[in-house]
């Protein structure tokens, strides 16, 4: 059964592309004018800042009911489940709690196999791979790291050839500074101007604590890639000193997931629930909890490594980590490149053309 | 009506009472608040369709003289009044005058109050020099407006229904208000009334437009039905304009009854043939195909017979017209589109054959496609005569599209409404406070 009804979408567009008051808002409602109106492309264009649910003159209880953001929410879920790689993932977002389900089972999974493996359970401090050997630490993560990594890669591109059909005026590395500049500042989630709306009155919260998440990850991705330099290039051996890059890297990158995803979720609590996709929500609070689950783990380890909880908290870290990446293909996770695609796809395009004059 | 006695609430302010939460209103309130009167808004819609009129609207006209960041080129007020003098029958030119000098004040005021303009650069619409467009569309500044003006301290009650509204024994207003079930009477020193002309009343409409009158669609919401602006039409405030006149646009047939906005408009009738439900072609004697033939086409569809006509188009029809709300009816020939509309196949294939032997653009191409079309009404050229400082009398003041008649009595400009509103309301609103010293 398609999560998205598709005639009833294009009702609300045709809608739209009638009145037009929103086209200052954001890029999907210009992108209505033109031919350039492919529903999968503007579900993944759709930022979900809601600026067009408050201004619309259309949204229940008027009779034509107009709900364009959970309808491009349920179009987005439904671009996830088209065109995710390996396809048995597409119930992870039929079905968003099985995604959920996923990364806690892989998790707890990983936890069996090292204690299994004969992982010590025992309270121990010091070196972290004396807890765990190197090979089983770094075969992990990496397995986990290139799974993960694989099917978004795939996924996005058989994504981005759905799209990616049509004329492309604006030459690619033109296209591509524009959609980097777009993913940066978010652009698209101030609603023309003045922020989105978790609920009224609109605020730029939402945007601030997903930068932070989102650079927090990267600051930790970076943290592991540079740990993973000083022990191949120096032979150095974790844990690291405080004052080394690895560790400030992660504590920074930490930081900033946990306040980040904490605010998200907050915001997530406080939203306004008519204009939303209720699948849309559970896989954004499945998959905050998860990646918070991760950061804490992570920053407890950092501060009670030379306690006798390093052990078990190590143990811990690194099979959330591990049920994390496992998960992450057929989570939350997707949106980022797919929305970057959506941006690209956007980008590439001139400005729509301006309509005839007419009478208001 | 209902004797004092059955009215549980009885409250006396020493303040501005302001009838309508509309665009005049809620500017009434703001100012008279702003001015250090404590401020009732009496909103007769829910919160959900709160705001009048203007929830459907998109820009306000402006007079200015140098490009401004949101409207560019130049507005010179000496244009402005020849145009509002091409539909005003008399009326009163300083009024007018006003109306044009603080037209030039109210996207600062706006502004302030929290409201956000689009710039000419963004988005698809064609930018005017002449109206300014406000990002999101008249509800995004609803909401705005009634942020600010809650944020002020000005009281706000929804549902609610004007009972009454007479001279208070003490001085100022008394007004009987109902709100669901709930009743109180409210004495305020001043009052406004901003609560719209008669345009979704249907007895109205019926005693002043003849035997079509039940088939015309409201465009605007269903809580702007005029009948305060009756009620003290009976007991003797002066009447402006002809209550038979209205701004009237062709629309989907098939839209909803009250409330259809801007989408239900028909704006592809250059781009095809219209006839009658007998299949006889419809055409307005000497009209230009220019920007103001949607009104034309209003009254003529309400003239046709049982008020409604359809539009027929071919492929190329289709493709030449902007993006509908709904989609028209089609059929692979013009026999299963006369069938889909109810009418005789061969009267369409007459009027379609004659209209092609001098059409520039014959409907040739198949499949063919309809929009049935009824009259859709945007307001009436009717309301309350007003001095300057919008009274109707002491201590009452009008503003918003009641008080139309007294700018203009015939057709209608872009962004008129919302500039009428702003600037009467602001006045009314002023003048109420000042009342209040």
């Amino acid at each position: 059964m398609p999560l998205s009804d598709p005639s009833e979408t294009e009702r609300i567009l045709n809608i739209c592309a009638a009145c037009m008051y929103c086209d200052g808002l954001c890029p999907v409602f210009p992108a209505l004018t033109g031919r350039d109106d492919d529903i999968a492309h503007l579900a993944n264009l759709c930022h979900n800042c809601r600026a067009c649910w408050y201004a619309c003159q259309y949204a229940p209880p008027h009779p034509f009911a107009v709900n364009a953001p959970a309808a491009l929410s349920r179009a987005r879920r439904q671009t996830y489940a088209d065109h995710v790689w390996p396809r048995i993932l597409r119930h992870g977002f039929v079905q968003p709690w099985l995604g959920a389900g996923a990364m806690l089972a892989a998790t707890l999974l990983t936890f069996v196999v090292l204690v299994v493996a004969g992982a010590p359970l025992a309270p121990g401090s010091g070196a972290f791979y004396a807890v765990i050997p190197w090979g089983w630490m770094a075969g992990l993560a990496t397995g986990a790291l290139v799974w993960a990594g694989l099917s978004l890669v795939v996924s996005t591109l058989r994504y981005w050839r759905a799209i990616a059909a049509g004329p492309k005026p604006v030459p690619l590395s033109a296209a591509l500074r524009r959609a980097l500049s777009d993913i940066v500042t978010l652009r698209h989630l101030d609603g023309g101007g003045p922020g989105c709306h978790e609920s009224q009155p609109f605020s730029r919260r939402r945007k601030w604590f997903h930068q932070a998440m989102a650079g927090g990850v990267m600051l930790a991705f970076a943290a592991t890639l540079v740990a993973a330099g000083f022990e191949h290039f120096f032979g150095a051996q974790p844990p690291f000193p405080l004052a080394s890059w690895p560790v400030l890297l992660g504590l920074f990158g930490g930081a900033g997931i946990v306040v980040g995803a904490a605010g998200l979720l907050v915001g997530e609590a406080r939203m306004d629930r008519a204009p939303s996709d209720a699948g849309e929500s559970q896989l954004n609070v499945s998959f905050l909890i998860a990646l918070e689950l991760v950061a804490l783990s992570g920053l407890a380890l950092l501060a009670l490594r030379d306690t006798p909880a390093m052990g078990p908290l190590l143990l811990a870290h690194l099979s959330l980590v591990v049920g994390f990446f496992v998960g992450l293909p057929a989570s939350k996770a997707i949106h980022a490149p797919f929305r970057a695609a959506a941006l690209l796809r956007a980008a590439r395009n001139e400005k729509p053309k301006t309509r005839s004059p007419a009478e208001l | 009506m209902s004797a004092p006695e059955d009215i549980a609430n009885n409250v006396r302010m020493e303040g501005v009472l302001v009838i309508g939460g509309g665009f005049a209103g809620l500017c009434a309130a703001i100012e008279a608040r702003r001015r250090g009167a404590a401020v009732l808004l009496a909103e007769s819609a829910p919160p959900a369709l709160r705001g009048g009129h203007a929830r459907h609207a998109r820009n306000f006209r402006i007079a200015h003289e140098a490009p401004l960041w949101h409207t560019p080129g130049a507005y010179p007020p000496a244009e402005f009044e020849a145009d509002l003098a091409r539909i005003s029958d008399g009326g009163d030119a300083v009024l007018r005058r006003v109306l044009i000098a603080e037209s030039a004040g109210i996207a600062a005021w706006l502004e302030g109050c929290g409201v956000r303009l689009q710039a000419p650069d963004v988005g698809v619409l064609p930018f005017s020099r002449r109206t300014a467009f406000l990002l999101g569309g008249g509800k995004a500044m609803i909401n705005a407006l009634y942020a600010t003006a809650e944020r002020l301290g000005v009281g706000v009650l929804y549902d609610s229904d004007i009972v009454a509204l007479a001279p208070a024994p003490e001085g100022g207003w008394a007004v009987e208000i109902a709100a669901g079930a709930a009743r109180c009477r409210v004495t305020a020193r001043a009052v406004v009334v901003a609560s719209g002309g008669p345009g979704a009343d249907p007895a109205w409409l019926r005693a002043h437009f003849g035997p079509n009158a039940d088939r015309v669609l409201i465009r605007g919401g269903a809580h702007s039905n005029g009948r305060l602006m009756q009620k003290l039409i009976e007991s003797g405030a002066g009447a402006a304009g002809d209550p038979a006149s209205c701004h009237m646009v062709a629309v989907d047939g098939r839209g909803p009854e009250v409330d259809g906005g801007i989408v239900t408009r028909i704006t592809a009738i250059p781009h095809g043939l219209v006839v009658d439900r007998h299949g006889g072609r419809v055409e307005i004697i000497g009209a230009a195909p220019g920007k103001a033939h949607y009104a034309q086409w209003g009254q003529r569809i309400a003239q046709c017979p049982q008020g409604e006509a359809s539009l027929i188009l071919d492929a190329e029809g289709v493709a030449r017209s902007l993006p509908s709300a709904l989609p028209p009816i089609r059929r692979p020939s013009l026999e299963a589109l006369a069938a889909a509309l109810e009418i005789d196949a061969a009267a369409l294939a007459g009027a379609v054959e004659a209209f092609n032997f001098d059409a520039p653009r014959p409907i040739v191409r198949a499949p063919f496609a309809a929009f049935p079309m009824r009259a859709g009404l945007t307001f009436v050229h009717f309301g309350l005569a007003v001095d300057a400082d919008m009274r109707l009398a002491p201590n009452l003041f009008a503003a918003g599209m009641i008080t139309a008649p007294n700018f203009f009595t015939r057709s209608y400009l872009a962004g008129l409404g919302l500039t009428l509103s702003a600037v009467t309301g602001r006045r009314a609103g002023e003048a109420a406070a000042r009342a209040l010293v």
